[in-house]
C-alpha cells in the first residue's frame, strides 16, 4: 500500500476563504475535502495518511518558513508519494503546490505530483522540475484531475516508467528522449502542413514558449525630471466602481483621475478584487497605491512629477491574452502622456 | 512573489509589504507605516534606475 500525503491550501483544507490566507502550515491525519476523492481515485493502491496545508498568503510571503514546516510534517508520516492540489487557476496556490512538490523531491526524495491549470504561473515556474497534471481552470474538473494525478503518482511511487506528457496527462517538462520515427522530419513537417491546410488536428513536435516577455526599458537616468505613473493590479476603483471593472477574470481597466488628490481616502476609493482580502486596502487605499508618498516626493523634488491618472485592474485569474491586452493599452496611454517611469503595485 | 514577476519578464521587482497591503503594514502605527511606505517607494524608484 502506497502511503500518500496530500497538500491543500486553507480553502480546500476547509479552514476558510481569503480571510484565512495567512493560516500557518499545519497537518491533519487522513484525507480532507478533495482528499476523499483522491482516496477514491487511489483505491486499493494507496492510502491518504495525512493532509498538510497552509494559507496561500502565508506561503507567498514566508515561503522558506512554510516549506520548512510542511516538509517537517511530511517527513513525520514517511510517505511514498506527495500529491498537491489541484490548484486550477489560483496563482498563489499553484506556486505553493509547485514549490512543496519540488522540496519533497529534493529534500526527502519523495516523488510528487501537482495539479493546476497549464496557464497557472506555478506551472511556468515548476513544470521542468516536477510532474504537473493539467487540471484545467475550474473546480468542475476536480475528480478527473485527481484521477490522473493518482494514476501518475502511483506509477512514480512504484518507480515504473513514465510515458509521454500527452499520454500520461502531465505538462511537458522539456525532457527530450530519442525515439525512432517512421518518417524523416521533412515528411513529418509536410504532413503537419497538409493536416493544417485541411483543417485537421495535428501536434507540433516543439512547444512554443507561452510567455514571450518584453524587453526591459532602459534605466531611468534622472529622477528629478521623471514623470512617474502609478498602476495597480489590485483593483483600486473610485467608490462605487463607476467603470465596473471586474473583481476577477479582468477584461478591462479603470482610469482614475487624481488631480488635486493628495491621499487616497477610504471613503472615496475602494479595492475590488476577488483574489485577496481587501480589508486592509479599503481601510487605507494608500496601502495599495502609494499616492500620499508620491505626492510628498514630488513636493520635495525627489521626482519630477506624478502622472495625474492611476490605471487599475483586478488581476485575479486573468487570462493571459486579456492581461496582455490590458497591459498594452495602459502602456500605450502612459507612453502617449510622456510618462518615463511606472510603479506598479501588485497583490 | 518575486520569482513569479521575474518568470514573466518583470525584472525590476521588489518585495512589497504583503499581498493584502503592498505599500503598507497594518501592524505598524500610522507614522511608522508612512515611513515604511516612503522607504519602499524610494527603493522602487532606485530600482527604476538600475540596469537589468
Amino acid at each position: 500500500m502506497i502511503r500518500v500525503v496530500h497538500y491543500l491550501n486553507q480553502f480546500f483544507a476547509q479552514i476558510g476563504a481569503e480571510e484565512k490566507g495567512d493560516v500557518a502550515p499545519s497537518v491533519k491525519a487522513g484525507p480532507v475535502g478533495p482528499g476523499r476523492a483522491l482516496q477514491q481515485a487511489l483505491g486499493d493502491n494507496g492510502e491518504v495518511v495525512a493532509t498538510i496545508f497552509c494559507g496561500d498568503n502565508f506561503f507567498a510571503e514566508r515561503q522558506d518558513q512554510a516549506i520548512d514546516e510542511l516538509i517537517r510534517h511530511l517527513g513525520e508520516y514517511q510517505p511514498d508519494l506527495l500529491i498537491a492540489g489541484p490548484a486550477f487557476e489560483s496563482g498563489r496556490y499553484g506556486v505553493a503546490c509547485g514549490a512543496i512538490c519540488q522540496a519533497a523531491l529534493q529534500r526527502l526524495g519523495i516523488p510528487a505530483v501537482a495539479g493546476m491549470d497549464e496557464d497557472n504561473v506555478g506551472a511556468g515556474l515548476n513544470r521542468k522540475n516536477i510532474y504537473i497534471v493539467n487540471s484545467g481552470a475550474t473546480i468542475a474538473r476536480m475528480v478527473p484531475a485527481l484521477q490522473r494525478m493518482a494514476a501518475l503518482g502511483v506509477k512514480l511511487a512504484r518507480r515504473e516508467a513514465i510515458g509521454k506528457p500527452m499520454d500520461e496527462g502531465y505538462l511537458p517538462r522539456g525532457v527530450k528522449r530519442n525515439e525512432f520515427a517512421a518518417k524523416p522530419p521533412a515528411e513529418r513537417a509536410v504532413d503537419m502542413l497538409l493536416a493544417k491546410l485541411r483543417g485537421e488536428e495535428f501536434h507540433s513536435e516543439i512547444a512554443p514558449p507561452k510567455f514571450a516577455g518584453g524587453k526591459p526599458a532602459a534605466p531611468l537616468r534622472d529622477l528629478k525630471s521623471a514623470l512617474i505613473a502609478l498602476v495597480t493590479d489590485g483593483g483600486l476603483v473610485i467608490e462605487g466602481n463607476p467603470d465596473k471593472i471586474e473583481p476577477g477574470r479582468p477584461t478591462r481597466f479603470t482610469t482614475i483621475p487624481i488631480s488635486g488628490v493628495n491621499s487616497l481616502d477610504a471613503d472615496k476609493f475602494d479595492a475590488v478584487h476577488s483574489g485577496y482580502d481587501t480589508a486592509f486596502a479599503n481601510q487605507d487605499p494608500n496601502r495599495l497605491v502609494p499616492l500620499d508618498t508620491m505626492r510628498e516626493l514630488a513636493r520635495e523634488g525627489v521626482i519630477g512629477k506624478l502622472h495625474e491618472f492611476v490605471h487599475s485592474t483586478g488581476g485575479a485569474h486573468a487570462a493571459v491574452e486579456n492581461a496582455v491586452q490590458i497591459g498594452r493599452q495602459i502602456a500605450g496611454r502612459l507612453k502617449a502622456a510622456g510618462v518615463t517611469g511606472v510603479i506598479l503595485t501588485s497583490t | 512573489m518575486i520569482p513569479v514577476a521575474k518568470e514573466l519578464g518583470s525584472l525590476r521587482a521588489i518585495a512589497s509589504g504583503g499581498i493584502t497591503s503592498p505599500t503598507g503594514n497594518p501592524e505598524l502605527s500610522p507614522e511608522k507605516e508612512k515611513q515604511f511606505r516612503r522607504e519602499l517607494v524610494l527603493r522602487a524608484l532606485q530600482t527604476l534606475q538600475q540596469e537589468v
